[in-house]
């Protein structure tokens, strides 16, 4: 039976967040806290494994208090359990102090029930870098399968899992052992309406909430700030683009059009190192 | 496989939201069920929450409560296209506890409410549809959702849906809502600092001011606006008779665009940065409107059941109320674990002898009696308006004179008639 965590945090939804001019920071107030989109999907994955493989999902997040309800919105999804590790010692985190962290909890986790498989989203909205999930295979010396699409086969008998990764002009299919950590791409699956029992369910669920304290062997300087070495020299909102050409006229003459101007600019071909494109 | 509830709430809204409160605190196990992302984020309204009936529901919510501003000074604006004659209120005792009332904004303020419930032990379900009752033998015994195994069972199902209750109506409680039974009004949210707000209106910190518009603000159409002070936003908004803007071709946000930009209102959003635009419905049609409140196994409570006071401008304050009369009635039945028309029609009494039945009949001919003869809005309201810039012009002729003329203006003898007859009226169908 396959016990697969799934790696999740509620972030702001960055699409309509606003930046404070003077700071130059999100300011979160102005946005309502959700669960990350590429998280929905991945404990989706979790639990579309659980019913071809049988087994059990659990969800983990890093989190202050309000969290438990992106933690609610996984059972929705049909988690079976949730944790979350919540304490002012893990403030400030940065990416490798929250895979830190996230690996602490999940030995934890372990030991209620042995861990097969870890599953996390591409990465968050809020920041977009996409290194907690390997960061967590790391530390926990699983290989990590990033930018998976489809989950192939897992074979927990033999000890291993086929994924196809996505590659900008295609997928390669790679098979790995187990247990190993996944982080999924959006096209991997649709997340559907949930059903009224999984609503219910979510309605009533407590997670499981631990702190620093209830976890093992934490070095405390590897945690929140204090074991964040990132350093953010300058943050900026990109200005919107302005200008640009419109075309105008049917089909046809906005194709004559677009294609002199691409002829006359063959810069926009230009391939690095390469002679560029013969028109 | 299906759940049974104790009860099921439709919507959480006031009345939603104080009937679950009710149940869950008395240990009813009651599912609420609410369609939007969380409670408050479809719910509209013009933003004055009545302390003495959420006071009932939960005792002094205003220290904890997200509240926006206690109100110090009501005004009432009626207003001309270039003037308004303006009255109103204000008092310090408002301004202190245990209060009047209070502005506030339902996004904020519904998320709070429910979460009291949700703290009383009622089960709150959100983005979930309930697209029919389940009824047996003549018998409400569940709902049905648009989940998937989404049917679920229940004593009694309370329909809380709002204003054009699908479900009241799918039951037969109701037809369909005739144009001069429901207002549309649509409002926006404008974003000002605290200070400019409070220089404009005159207001110290933790004081607000409520504005009805009348008149010119309608434009002259039966209805009314409002402008409400928030903490660092403005309420803005304007409400109409559907029937009215059918007849007179306007578009709420038409309407809503104009009375921006009407000189009496202008100065106080100046600068503003409109940062949300809502719209509703606002059943309107009074007393007469009202469905069947209460049936097998089902009751029927706030917007829903039509319960709202257009000429006081009260909606949200009936419709806690009578949750709290139908979690009353439940508690009954369940005492005698009867669930039938007969043993929940308490309801219907407790409803209809308190203030809430008492109002909806003081006024059951208002809505109608206004909108029958537009003359009150279209002709008195800019007649009034005239008489004072007559009475207060100083130019040199006495103020007998004056009067005089104004009494001239009236028109001629059979006009005169008319507005004493309207005036009569008009006292007879508010008395």
């Amino acid at each position: 039976m396959l016990h697969i965590v799934a790696c999740i945090k509620q972030v702001p939804d960055t699409k309509i967040i606003k930046m404070n001019p003077k700071t130059n920071t999100m300011d979160r107030a102005s946005a309502p806290a959700i669960l990350n989109p590429y998280d929905a999907h991945a404990v989706e994955e979790a639990v579309r494994l659980k019913k071809r493989y049988g087994g059990t999902v659990s969800v983990l997040t890093m989190g202050p208090p309000p969290a438990v309800k992106a933690i609610k919105k996984c059972i929705e999804i049909g988690a079976d359990e949730g944790y979350m590790i919540s304490d002012r010692a893990f403030a400030g985190a940065d990416t490798l102090a929250t895979s830190y962290a996230l690996t602490k909890a999940i030995e934890k986790i372990s030991q209620i029930k042995p861990v097969d498989l870890i599953i996390c989203g591409k990465m968050t909205i809020d920041g977009d870098t996409g290194q907690v999930g390997p960061g967590i295979a790391r530390r926990l010396d699983m290989p990590p399968l990033t930018s998976v699409n489809k989950v192939k086969e897992i074979n927990l008998e033999e000890g291993y899992a086929i994924v196809h990764r996505k590659l900008e002009d295609g997928y390669e299919v790679i098979q790995s052992t187990m247990p190993c950590l996944m982080s999924v791409e959006k096209e991997i699956n649709d997340v559907p309406y949930s059903s009224m029992t999984n609503m219910l369910k979510a309605a009533r669920y407590q997670p499981v909430i631990w702190a620093v304290a209830d976890l093992e062997d934490v070095e405390r300087t590897q945690l929140g700030l204090k074991g964040s070495p990132t350093i953010v020299s300058k943050v900026w909102a990109p200005t919107k683009p302005s200008g640009g050409e419109m075309l105008e006229g049917d089909a046809a003459q906005q194709t004559e059009q677009l294609l002199n101007l691409l002829l006359e600019k063959k810069e926009l071909f230009a391939v690095k190192g390469g002679s560029g494109v013969e028109l | 496989m299906s759940e049974k509830f104790d009860v099921i709430v439709v919507g959480a809204g006031p009345a939603g939201i104080s009937c679950s409160y009710e149940l869950a605190k008395a240990g009813v196990n009651v599912l609420l069920i609410e369609r939007g992302e969380y409670p408050g984020s479809k719910n509209v309204m013009g933003g004055v929450l009545y302390r003495k009936m959420m006071e009932d529901v939960i005792p002094e919510f205003w220290k904890e409560a997200p509240l926006e501003r206690p109100i110090v000074e009501q005004r009432f604006m009626m207003m001309d296209k270039e003037s308004a004659v303006t009255v109103g209120y204000k008092g310090m005792e408002w301004g202190q506890e245990p209060y009047n009332n209070f502005t506030v904004l339902r996004a904020k303020f519904d998320q709070w409410f429910a979460g009291k419930a949700v703290e009383q032990g009622a089960l709150l379900v959100n983005e979930t549809v309930v697209l029919e009752c389940i009824v047996e033998d003549g018998k409400v015994v569940g709902v049905r959702t648009d989940r998937p195994d989404g049917d679920l069972y229940a004593d009694v199902v309370v329909l809380a849906d709002g204003v054009n209750s699908l479900l009241a109506k799918s039951l037969g409680f109701h037809k369909e809502f005739r144009p001069d039974e429901v207002a549309l009004a649509t409002m926006e949210i404008i974003k000002l600092d605290k200070k400019t707000i409070e220089d404009r209106f005159n207001l110290e910190e933790n004081q607000g001011t409520t504005i009805e518009l009348f008149g010119d603000a309608t434009k002259g159409i039966l209805g009314t606006g409002f402008l409400y002070t928030n903490k660092d936003t403005l309420s803005l908004g304007v409400g109409s008779l559907l029937s009215g803007l059918i007849k007179h071709k306007i578009k709420p946000y038409e309407l809503l665009e104009y009375v921006k930009n009407h000189p009496m209102i202008r100065p106080y959003i100046a600068g503003g940065e409109p940062v949300e635009y809502l719209a509703h419905m606002i059943p309107e049609g009074g007393y007469k409107s009202m469905p069947k409140v209460a049936g097998n196994g089902v009751l029927v409570v706030g917007d829903a059941a039509q319960l709202v006071n257009a000429i006081h401008r009260e909606g949200s304050n009936l419709a806690m109320k009578s949750g709290q009369f139908a979690a009353e009635a439940v508690l009954l039945a369940k005492e005698h674990d009867d669930y039938s028309e007969a043993t929940l029609n308490h309801y219907k009494t407790r409803l209809m002898s308190s203030f809430v039945g008492q109002d909806m009949k003081k006024y059951k001919d208002s809505t109608h009696h206004f909108d029958k003869f537009p003359q009150y809005f279209d002709k008195y309201i800019p007649m009034v308006n005239k008489a004072a810039s007559q009475m207060f012009t100083v130019d040199g002729s006495s103020k007998w004179e004056k009067q005089k003329k104004i009494w001239r203006d009236v028109g001629t003898a059979g006009e005169k008639f008319k507005l004493a007859r309207d005036a009569y009226r008009a006292w007879k169908v508010m008395k």
